[in-house]
């Protein structure tokens, strides 16, 4: 049972069946794992705030350091106008790295690792900023769509291709980080199987791929939270600076 | 051919759910829509609860702390600047006070030199003064003496030779006629000085 490398994903129920109306809301691993994230991103930013000391300590500095680093990744890429989206975009970002990284402790669950989780923030994103492009630009939105400097001939078919870019971001967002958690954490699993099925005198091998998987796999966690946020803040350039 | 098209789409689609009810059966607890709804709600719950506190209590916090920092920083440079100018112009001032003094100093030097220079002038032109004096007067006393010794070798002369010639005849001889040969003589032996 538990050598089966997909068992890591599933989702059980912790405490009792909670039941709004007919809706299943019970309290569950992956709430329990998304509760652990947001508390732990809470008291770290919180210390991290907390004093105001001239020169930083640790926790002040790490706070900071991500507080600069996530601002300069927004006006790098999308502008001074998304300024007032900063503390949405730092939340997301922070809220995938910490589940990603929360990831890889073994054992644990992996929140992101599940596309109705990925599918709802990038979802949430892609209406938010279509919400914010119409709000911003009214019917001229459409202009995105409308790519300048092509020819007539082809503007039909680019217009149809454009929509369909336009309409997959949603699912290309959400299905990234998902992919990507899922297919290290499978592997990681798969690879641990062949260190105990190998046994003393063959799992070395395994062994030391499975220390070099997971030195990769928080790469990857850390680099699949930064392609989230910065996907977010392109699309939000998009929305807020209309120059296609 | 609009028929056509809808008619793939529905066939994918059913393709799609029942590759991916197969999968799921096959075992992606993803994709069990069981724990769905579960999910949402508690995403949106503590991604909620999370994005409201990082926003209203957090992050302005952490904006505060670097803008003072910044500002702090800015304001240190700034009075730092400061103070290098005003050590510099301190500087500036030392070194001009060093060199009007090293000026003065020279002109002391120099007028002092002067000074002594004149005095020491002005007493040999004093001295040299008296030295010429001196021996002006000298010359002229010896030019008068020289003028008076004729008179009185001639006249010496004459009473010498008057006596000498008392003491050889035994009487007086007129004496004005013994001055008049000594001079006579005494003008040969000077043409003869002149001649020789």
């Amino acid at each position: 049972m538990a050598s089966n490398p997909m068992y890591q994903f599933n989702v059980y129920r912790i405490g009792p069946e909670i039941k709004l109306g007919s809706v299943d809301i019970s309290f569950t691993n992956a709430s329990l794992f998304m509760v652990i994230s947001s508390l732990a991103i809470l008291i770290i930013f919180n210390l991290g705030a907390k004093k105001k000391t001239l020169i930083p300590d640790k926790l002040q500095l790490l706070s900071e350091l991500s507080y600069s680093f996530v601002a300069k990744m927004i006006s790098d890429t999308a502008g001074s106008k998304a300024k007032p989206y900063f503390s949405f975009i730092f939340s997301l970002f922070m809220f995938v790295l910490f589940c990603n990284m929360f990831g890889m402790i073994p054992y644990a669950f992996t929140v992101t690792s599940h596309i109705i989780v990925t599918f709802v923030l990038a979802a949430f994103i892609f209406i938010g900023v279509t919400v914010i492009g119409f709000m911003k630009h009214g019917l001229g939105y459409l202009k995105l769509f409308v790519p300048s400097g092509v020819p007539m001939v082809l503007l039909p078919l680019i217009v149809v291709i454009e929509i369909i870019s336009y309409l997959s971001r949603p699912i290309s967002l959400s299905v990234r980080l998902f992919a990507n958690m899922m297919a290290g954490h499978t592997m990681m699993k798969v690879f641990g199987g062949f260190v105990i099925s190998l046994g003393i005198v063959g799992g070395w091998l395994p062994l030391s791929f499975s220390v070099a998987l997971t030195g990769l796999e928080i790469l990857v966690a850390f680099l699949q939270a930064y392609v989230f946020a910065i996907l977010t803040c392109i699309y939000l350039n998009d929305a807020l600076n209309l120059h296609h | 051919m609009l028929k056509k098209i809808i008619i793939l789409v529905f066939v994918t689609c059913f393709a799609c759910f029942k590759t991916v009810f197969a999968a799921e059966s096959g075992g992606m607890p993803q994709l069990n829509p069981e724990f769905w709804i579960s999910q949402i709600f508690w995403l949106i719950i503590t991604f909620g609860i999370l994005f409201i506190v990082l926003t209203k209590v957090i992050l302005p916090k952490i904006s505060d702390n670097l803008e003072t920092r910044k500002s702090q920083i800015l304001e240190n440079i700034e009075t730092a600047d400061k103070q290098k100018e005003e050590s510099q112009k301190k500087i500036d001032e030392y070194e001009k006070i060093i060199l009007e003094s090293k000026i003065k100093a020279k002109n002391y030097f120099n007028d002092a030199r002067e000074k002594i220079i004149e005095d020491i002038n002005k007493k040999r032109a004093a001295l040299e003064k008296d030295l010429d004096e001196e021996i002006s007067s000298t010359e002229n006393e010896l030019s008068e003496f020289k003028k008076s010794s004729g008179d009185k070798v001639t006249k010496i002369a004459a009473e010498t030779s008057a006596e000498l010639i008392k003491e050889l005849i035994g009487e007086g001889v007129n004496s004005s006629s013994i001055a008049a040969i000594v001079e006579d003589q005494a003008k040969m032996n000077k043409e003869r000085k002149d001649v020789i």
